[in-house]
């Protein structure tokens, strides 16, 4: 598994539980390092211990956690320039949503080797989609449910998430849009990034 | 046929940033972003030469060799601040009436969104500018999670560097190395011989041969010493030519002596390099543990092995003396030797 997505789960355990639970996480996975970099391949076995780690360290389920790490990537500050990726996705909710087709060649732009699951949105009716999220990642569609919360948010719209769980081997999450700019959103200045 | 409202419109739409010109060179209309970039700009009826700083091709001054530009890159900037730099093509009318000419920020966009704020309703949906603008941050940022693994790793390279024992030019024990195992023999009570070698004529072979010929033979003295010494003894290399060897378990001076004999005459033998042969000798010094009394101070051992060591350079080089008691480095010697 890529260290973009090891070290993201380490960023969000860091930043909600702290350094000290982080190290207790990293001690019982036994990995012989402390610290994953965010530019460096692990195995799948290596983060398939760090995370059996850390459910059973942090005592919850793992698909929360994993909800928890996509919310927390795209609203929290220190991960600013994921958020701003994603923006670039489209000027509204449903533009952003089908940018999600797109993602997985977006990220190997920014990161060749950066494999991520194919996704395809299906429109059923208005505001009514369906995410389906091919399998390669165990637990991505959990991060994407996280990701795809924090951005409605961003977006300042109202959604539904659902995750109606496995369909011919692929998770399908269902999105229902309640209401568009239900609340004031992030403002989002393209200019805004330091070169 | 289209009326010349109609024609802005649609190449509004499609070239959000176009301008046309009558053939005075007057604007009659300008696109949607560009107007955005000049809000307090009427355009109609002010003229394009007196708006635009046409940088290349030069010496086009009127509108009629404006129009012989027809279908070339432009590169032109505003007159006024901020003077964002431009890049176009022009297209004549039909019939003489002026030309349309296309303009984008070429390399300028990244400054431009933010000078004037553009969003991605500025540009037209066909427009790979937004995603170069994502492709400049993505690369940025995972350039910069590059940088800091770099800095990481450099800074542990440093740390591994300096706790390295090893001299990497002769693989023998370094300096580190060596007053560790210095310290570790005087704490465990251990009978020891301290030789301090120090070559002669090195800085000969140095300055005359070069760098790469000095380097062949510090590796050829670190061979020969590792071949006279016992796989127990510590052969260390804590200077530019200078050399320590402790001989653990010795505590008479007969088997270093006939060792030392051995080692500068193998030194002697000159080393082949480039076709030339390098010829250097070497001096040594050597006091034993058993000489001193406890507590035994590995300062003062190396001291005492300096000190026969300097004896047998003034004593004409190429020799090995043991440390006596009333050995003195006089200055004089000292700064003779400094400058060899």
């Amino acid at each position: 598994m890529h260290g973009l997505i090891n070290r993201a789960i380490q960023a969000f355990v860091v930043s909600t539980y702290g350094e000290e639970r982080w190290s207790d996480i990293m001690d019982s996975a036994d990995l012989g390092f402390a610290q994953f970099e965010a530019m460096l391949f692990y195995t799948d076995e290596q983060s398939t211990k760090m995370l059996t780690a850390m459910e059973k360290q942090l005592e919850r389920p793992l698909p929360e956690i994993l909800e928890d790490t996509g919310t927390f990537l795209v609203s929290n500050p220190q991960v600013e320039a994921l958020r701003r990726l994603l923006r670039f996705g489209g000027v509204n909710y449903v533009e952003f949503l089908h940018s999600l087709d797109d993602l997985p060649d977006r990220a190997r732009l920014a990161v060749a080797d950066l494999e991520l699951p194919a996704l395809e949105l299906v429109e059923n009716s208005s505001g009514q989609f369906e995410l389906i999220c091919q399998p390669g990642l165990p637990g991505f569609a959990y991060v994407l449910m996280g990701v795809l919360r924090a951005m409605a948010d961003d977006y300042g719209d109202l959604v539904i998430l659902d995750h109606r769980g496995t369909q011919d081997g692929a998770e399908v999450i269902s999105i229902t849009l309640v209401e568009t700019d239900f609340a004031e959103g992030r403002t989002f200045d393209l200019g805004a990034h330091a070169l | 046929m289209m009326t010349s409202d109609e024609l802005t419109k649609v190449v509004g739409q499609i070239c959000p940033m176009n301008i046309v010109v009558d053939s005075a060179g007057c604007f009659r209309s300008a696109g949607p972003t560009l107007q955005k970039l000049r809000p307090d700009m009427a355009w109609k009826g002010e003229t394009f030469f007196d708006t635009f700083e046409l940088l290349r091709p030069r010496r086009v001054n009127s509108m009629e060799d404006l129009l012989k530009t027809a279908g070339t890159k432009l590169h032109l900037q505003f007159r006024e601040a901020p003077q964002t730099s431009l890049k176009g093509v022009l297209v004549p009318l039909p019939n003489g009436k002026g030309a349309l000419i296309n303009l984008s920020f070429g390399i300028s966009v990244l400054e431009a969104v933010r000078d004037y704020d553009l969003t991605s309703a500025d540009f037209s949906p066909t427009d790979l500018t937004i995603e170069m603008l994502y492709l400049v941050e993505a690369k940025s940022a995972a350039m910069e999670a590059s940088r800091q693994l770099n800095l990481r790793l450099q800074g542990a390279k440093i740390a591994a560097e300096e706790q390295a024992f090893t001299d990497t030019l002769t693989g023998l024990k370094n300096r580190r190395a060596m007053d560790h195992i210095l310290d570790r023999q005087i704490g465990l009570g251990n009978d020891f011989a301290l030789m301090h070698v120090d070559l002669d004529f090195f800085k000969e072979v140095n300055d005359s041969l070069g760098h790469a010929a000095g380097d062949a033979v510090l590796q050829n003295v670190a061979r020969v010493m590792v071949e006279c010494t016992r796989h127990t003894d510590t052969v260390a290399r804590i200077g530019g030519d200078e050399f320590v060897i402790i001989f653990e378990g010795v505590n008479e001076p007969k088997i270093v002596e006939a060792l030392s004999k051995r080692l500068i005459s193998l030194l002697e033998e000159p080393v082949p390099y480039g076709g030339r042969l390098c010829k250097i000798s070497a001096s040594a010094g050597t006091t034993l543990s058993v000489w001193n009394e406890e507590p035994i101070s590995a300062a003062v051992m190396l001291h005492q092995a300096d000190l026969a060591l300097y004896a047998a350079k003034r004593a004409g080089r190429s020799r090995h003396l043991f440390f006596e008691e009333g050995m003195q480095k006089d200055e004089a010697q000292a700064s003779s030797h400094g400058a060899a």
